[in-house]
């Protein structure tokens, strides 16, 4: 135990620290979409997968690069998002929410297929910008710019959403708005209209969390399910009461896994269920969960 | 009188079947169809949305074939170790996964699912990516020699009708009742003093144990055990049978699982067949949009709107 090899600790460290910033950003997107509409949304990880295949693509059909990627591919996945709850999950709102799952779940599967029909399953890959090439020799470890850039725009996302949905007039909106909809509505506030908007944004945050992916991931068209599950475990250990744990959650998991991969590396894809089995058994509701 | 006959109908429409069409192909219906019933009890009759009943069907089958392959155990005695280890499997599930309801429960089981998974594909017994392959169908009772197809369907037709049996009978049970009635109003049902969750509990047992029994029977028809099996994409593919069979419905499970594996085998053989997933993913949508009885269902909703 004492001939801990820094170099691996710390670089198993930050490996974790990015995989916990996509969990944090699926996570969060899964979370705002609970929020108000009680759904889960299974097509996120399709979502995600789709943000990656956006940049590529944008990159070699379009020309489109990293930087604008960056902003109008999450923007494209969001307006997906919105034709999906307009046309296909409003309908069935007042049915029983295992529907919704389902819709999703058939949808997700559906996107898959079409990109592996396209693409095949070997993955693609995605040149790290320009700019962001290259990294600086820590004393304890080599830091590559591009996974630095990957864990401050996630933290930055991150911390703008909290902040909106916590701290303005919008987000109260929404806040009130998951409490009691019909009273909102009453208030002459569009809930509809929010409701649509909650979903675009919930799925563009998995867009973005693409485009980051691309350069650090093979693009893939199973990318989007293989981190979904994970996420799913790790939605069940924050419990979804709350934005900010499912920031913590997403981030603590992806640490936990990192250390896992160094301490006990056959562990490291299991580590988080086993996490997820531990937190049933001592606290159902998951950390920051309430109980309904 | 109209359901004995169509029973006594549908018996012998299973007894005549294997001299019209390739036996094989049958069983893999009946080893689907009773995986599905076998999940629709818990989806149907009690409401639960589990999204991970692929680990119950790859238990039974890797501990199967696990025993037949190297523990020189026969079919008969092999299926029973596969199915008793599904429904230990699923003692420990249910227990963690009934603690959460609704779309939690489906992400639990999920998650367990998947933890299973990455299990058989680490453990030294299951050959990993490969699977395990040639596993000898052995001999019935020691003199019925199953590696003879039309005897090999007899007897998967035997294990689906006591498979069938037993969910009829659990359906139709007082306790089947009960189940019903935690589908229809979980706060009332605990108002009148039932212990809900252990409730559940025991059918989620009862649906993990026989959803081992059609991976123990799949083991030996095809002698071959897969990490497939343990996928989620199997998880959803019983979730698409039950639903476009009708869920809720008795034999839904059983039409939706006859469709959803001939659609794989009709494509399967042809150019179509890197759709598959696109025509699966599809037809969960339509089911899901306007289709929610499933074929079953929206048929029995015909029949009373018009005939009676």
């Amino acid at each position: 135990m004492f001939d801990i090899n820094l170099f691996g600790l710390f670089g198993q460290l930050l490996v974790g620290l990015i995989n916990g910033s996509f969990y944090a950003l699926l996570s969060l997107g899964l979370a705002i979409i609970f929020g108000l509409l009680r759904i889960i949304n299974f097509a996120q990880g399709a979502m995600y997968m789709l943000g990656a295949f956006g940049a590529w693509l944008g990159l070699h059909y379009l020309g489109i690069n990293y930087w604008v990627a960056l902003f109008v591919v999450p923007l494209f996945v969001g307006g997906i998002g919105v034709l999906m709850e307009r046309y296909l999950l409003r309908p069935i709102a007042n049915e029983d929410h295992l529907y919704s799952l389902l819709l999703t779940f058939g949808l997700a599967l559906a996107l898959q297929g079409v990109f592996t029909h396209a693409f095949g399953s070997s993955g693609l890959s995605y040149n790290i910008p320009e700019a962001l090439k290259g990294g600086n020799r820590l004393p304890f470890m080599y830091l590559p710019n591009y996974r630095a850039w990957i864990i401050v725009a996630s933290l930055v996302v991150c911390g703008a959403t909290w902040y909106m949905i916590e701290k303005t007039k919008l987000g109260a909106y929404l806040r009130a708005g998951t409490e009691n909809p019909a009273l909102m509505q009453a208030f002459g506030i569009n809930v509809p209209l929010i409701v649509t908007a909650t979903f675009g944004f919930g799925v563009a945050l998995a867009g973005l969390a693409g485009v980051l992916a691309a350069p650090v991931y093979s693009v893939s068209p199973d990318m989007g399910s293989n981190i979904l599950i994970v996420v799913f475990a790790i939605v069940v250990i924050g419990g979804m009461g709350s934005i900010g744990g499912a920031i913590l959650t997403g981030l603590g998991m992806g640490v936990v896994e990192g250390l896992t991969k160094y301490f006990y590396p056959e562990a490291s894809t299991t580590v988080i269920f086993a996490v997820m089995v531990i937190v049933l058994l001592t606290k159902p509701a998951g950390l920051f969960g309430k109980e309904t | 009188m109209k359901i004995s006959k169509l029973n006594i109908a549908l018996l012998v429409v299973g007894l005549l079947a294997p001299l019209v069409i390739y036996p094989v192909f049958l069983m893999k219906v009946l080893c689907f169809a009773l995986f599905a019933s076998a999940f629709n009890l818990l989806l149907g009759f009690v409401g639960l949305l589990s999204f991970g009943h692929a680990a119950f069907l790859a238990t039974g089958g890797y501990i199967t074939g696990y025993m037949v392959q190297s523990m020189g155990l026969t079919p008969g005695l092999g299926i029973l170790a596969g199915t008793a280890a599904a429904g230990l499997l699923g003692a420990v599930y249910g227990k963690l996964a009934v603690k959460r309801e609704g779309i939690y429960f489906a992400m639990v089981t999920l998650a367990l699912a998947q933890l299973i998974f990455f299990l058989y594909l680490q453990a030294p017994f299951t050959g990993g990516e490969d699977g395990m392959q040639g596993i000898p169908r052995g001999h019935l009772l020691g003199f019925i020699d199953l590696s003879n197809n039309m005897a090999m369907y007899y007897f998967v037709f035997a294990i689906f009708l006591f498979g069938f049996w037993m969910i009829h009978r659990t359906i139709h049970s007082p306790f089947g009742q009960i189940l019903k009635a935690i589908r229809e109003n979980e706060p009332r049902a605990i108002s009148l003093g039932y212990n809900v969750n252990q409730y559940k509990w025991a059918a989620f047992v009862i649906s993990a144990t026989l959803a081992g029994l059609a991976g123990s029977t799949k083991t030996l028809v095809f002698q071959l055990a897969s990490l497939t099996d343990a996928h989620w994409h199997m998880s959803g593919e019983v979730v698409l049978m039950t639903l476009l069979g009708g869920m809720g419905t008795i034999f839904g499970p059983l039409v939706g699982a006859t469709t959803v594996v001939g659609i794989q085998n009709y494509l399967s053989g042809g150019e179509l067949g890197n759709y598959v997933h696109i025509i699966m993913g599809l037809i969960f949508v339509v089911c899901v949009l306007a289709f929610r009885g499933g074929l079953v269902g929206e048929f029995q909703k015909f029949v009373k709107k018009n005939f009676s």
